[in-house]
């Protein structure tokens, strides 16, 4: 070791495995179903995905977790993300890509992507 | 990237009841399941709640599995870890709040009035991982002695911090680096005492096995405040998963060459070594340790010299505890004023406790200095169990006292201890209810001083001796009152003559007990009655005939026959055949069976 940046280095590029450790009271916590039906329509690597990001991102304070099944399965991969003090926002039928969007335009900036909302994709809405 | 961590304890208490297995099987599971890429399963030091192993937690949940089995863990694996649903039945049942809610463990009584600061990586971190300690600001504090602070900066701090040492004796460890940087010499030593040798003491053990770094982070800075280039871990034998760990911290350490030569630039070499004890007690005291680390059969020897002026090799010398070192990387970070908020003002930062004995949570626990037994025992250690009461508390182990139950209000600390006639030693705590016979437990204590007095001296080799048979004769009711005043006698004698510590504080178990419980030997002498029933040379056992249903139940268990009488009929012990196993007093539904 010659130098304290090369320690703290090593340090930044610890933190990821280390925080998932430290978050279990945060704030936002994002959910994804996983389930028998969430997991037969792709919910892992969703799950992955968030996991991904958020650690790419190094979002403190955001925890990805699984819940069970919420009854929409038709509408699986379903991912909730909840924030206190504002609505629960339900994304249906979601993929990896779509996961990456969200955590860029939702957890980052504020955004909610309306358009992978359940709202945007019940039945009969258009 | 891991979505998950699972934390399984692999201190050495759940690693006794298989850890080691748990971690296997989750392996295997999670490989079956293909969750290997996504869970990742981590052994960590302690997580101090020992009575409930073993432990394992599921983050990001948070959630706190205690006593865990090997079966239990395909459950854990494809419930939890698959599909998110936290496995309730095994849950730390205090962190259940309702089917769907949990809280977090340090909203729990055992964790709440904790604040750890010397184990805060133990159950967090995988101790045999350096990335880890360095992701919790590890070798941050070295780094900041080596490139802003000269030796006397880094000595100040210590000083102002007001960190006293932890091995027991509260000896300010500031003031032990001033007088070893003092010194001049051609080659110093800054040494580690993990010689722990207390019964029934686990605090600095477990913090080897949690968080090695941290002791090897803080030695370096002690090497760096003295002038230092070596360092040694005197460590006993007898806690192999610690000197394992320790050893793949010293290596993993020296590859990031955070040992070695030349570390941070700064022109700075520090390495450190471990020798191993052979679990002799009075390789605890400072000059008997640096004699056995020379090589030579561990006996103490006269100070002064003081270690800080000829201490191993003849050279000067510091020899902190684990637990002091522990601390000193935090003082490093956040300051002496930080660590002077905490505890109290003539004992500033917290100290560990391994609670023990009759209690609820046996484990680890460190709070601030100035909390009370009180919360120690009932908050934290969750109470006396089986409906018995607090009796007394035993804190400092062979050479420390007991507190009564009159004072358990007491804030601990290193003077109020002293003042009430016990002592903070390393930081075992043993709570005792009412059915510990206190001149047991002092018989009990002398048995081991006996066995581990090194001999040199006189005071101490006889005269423990000579106390443990008058302790012998009073527990077997054959003592009279001037054996009690003959002991006490004898206890001054050993303490004022003896050449080390241990000597001088083996009478203590019996000087306190004599001072709050004196009215225990009197009734063993005078009434030879032991008002605990624990000495078995002083209680029979007998059943009282009209509470005697005449069920057999206690004649069918006795190991020995020495239970009689018919069906429906009151029965008799024979007091002649009867070992005073208390079985019959346990099966007894009807409490028909008395000691007297």
């Amino acid at each position: 070791m010659k130098s304290l940046a090369e320690l703290q280095a090593i340090r930044d590029k610890a933190r990821a495995s280390v925080n998932i450790r430290e978050n279990a009271g945060a704030e936002t916590r994002v959910l994804v179903g996983m389930a028998t039906c969430g997991i037969a329509a792709g919910a892992r690597p969703v799950l992955n995905a968030f996991v991904e990001e958020v650690a790419k991102r190094g979002l403190k304070d955001t925890m990805v977790t699984q819940t069970g099944c919420i009854g929409i399965c038709q509408y699986e991969p379903v991912v909730e993300i909840v924030t206190p003090g504002k609505e629960k926002v339900t994304y249906v039928k979601m993929t990896a890509e779509k996961a990456v969007r969200v955590v860029n335009d939702h957890l980052v900036n504020g955004n909610v992507v309306t358009e992978y909302t359940i709202g945007a994709n019940a039945i009969g809405a258009k | 990237m891991f979505r998950s961590n699972v934390l399984v304890c692999g201190g050495t208490g759940c690693t006794s009841s298989n850890s080691e297995q748990i971690i296997e099987k989750l392996n295997e599971e999670i490989k079956a399941q293909g969750l290997d890429k996504e869970v990742n399963v981590i052994r960590t030091g302690c997580f101090g709640l020992c009575a409930l192993g073993p432990i394992m937690v599921v983050y990001p949940e948070g959630a706190f599995y205690s006593r865990v089995t090997p079966e239990d863990v395909p459950e854990i694996v494809s419930e939890h870890l698959l599909k998110g649903r936290i496995v309730t039945r095994l849950l730390y049942q205090e962190t259940v709040v309702d089917e769907n809610t949990t809280k977090s463990l340090n909203e729990t009584k055992f964790y709440a009035k904790q604040m750890r600061i010397a184990l805060r990586n133990c159950g967090v971190i995988n101790p045999e991982l350096i990335d880890e300690y360095i992701a919790q600001d590890g070798y941050a504090a070295l780094g900041k002695v080596l490139t802003e602070m000269t030796p006397q900066q880094v000595i100040q701090t210590m000083l102002d911090s007001g960190l006293r040492g932890r091995g027991g004796a509260g000896f300010p460890t500031g003031l032990k680096w001033k007088f070893a940087a003092a010194n001049q010499a051609d080659q110093k030593y800054a040494c580690c005492n993990a010689d722990e040798g207390d019964p029934g003491a686990f605090m600095d053990r477990s913090v080897l096995e949690g968080d090695p770094h941290s002791v090897l982070e803080a030695m370096a800075i002690a090497g760096y405040a003295i002038g230092a280039s070596q360092g040694y871990i005197y460590i006993r034998a007898e806690y192999p998963i610690a000197v394992k760990r320790l050893q793949i911290a010293i290596n993993q350490a020296r590859e990031y060459g955070l040992l070695g030569k030349n570390i941070f630039d700064s022109g700075f070499d520090f390495d450190i070594d471990i020798r191993l004890g052979a679990g002799a007690f009075v390789c605890g005291e400072e000059t008997a340790l640096m004699t056995s680390i020379e090589g030579k059969r561990g006996e103490p020897r006269v100070r002064p010299p003081f270690p800080a002026l000829k201490g191993l090799f003849g050279k000067p010398t510091v020899l902190n505890n684990v637990e002091t070192y522990a601390n000193i990387p935090q003082i490093i970070l956040k300051g002496a004023d930080w660590f002077r908020s905490i505890g109290t003002e003539k004992s500033p930062g917290t100290k560990v406790f391994a609670l023990g004995g009759k209690i609820t949570n046996t484990g680890l626990v460190e709070v601030p200095m100035g909390t009370t037994l009180r919360e120690v025992v009932e908050d934290i250690g969750g109470g006396v169990p089986d409906g018995h009461t607090f009796k007394a508390a035993q804190t400092g182990g062979p050479s420390g006292g007991c507190i009564p139950a009159s004072l358990i209000d007491t804030p601990i600390d290193y003077d109020n201890l002293i003042a009430i006639g016990s002592m903070m030693g390393s930081g075992g705590l043993i709570v005792m209810d009412e059915t510990t016979c206190m001149v047991d437990i002092a018989k009990f204590f002398l048995e081991f001083t006996v066995d581990e007095s090194c001999g040199k001296c006189t005071p101490c080799r006889v005269g423990t001796k000579r106390l443990l048979e008058i302790l012998d004769k009073i527990t077997k009711g054959n003592g009279t009152l001037e054996d009690i005043d003959r002991m006490e006698e004898l206890c001054y004698y050993i303490k004022e003559n003896s050449l080390c510590g241990l000597g001088q504080t083996a009478p203590n178990p019996v000087l306190s007990t004599l001072k709050y419980f004196r009215d225990e030997y009197v009734a063993h002498v005078t009434e030879h009655r032991c008002p605990a029933g624990a000495c078995k040379a002083l209680t029979n056992f007998h059943i009282e005939a009209d509470k005697c249903k005449g069920c057999t139940l206690c004649a069918r268990n006795c190991p020995v026959g020495a239970i009689s009488g018919k069906v429906k009929e009151a029965h008799v012990i024979d007091t002649e055949k009867c070992i005073k196993c208390g079985v019959c007093m346990e099966k007894c539904k009807f409490n028909a069976v008395v000691k007297k």
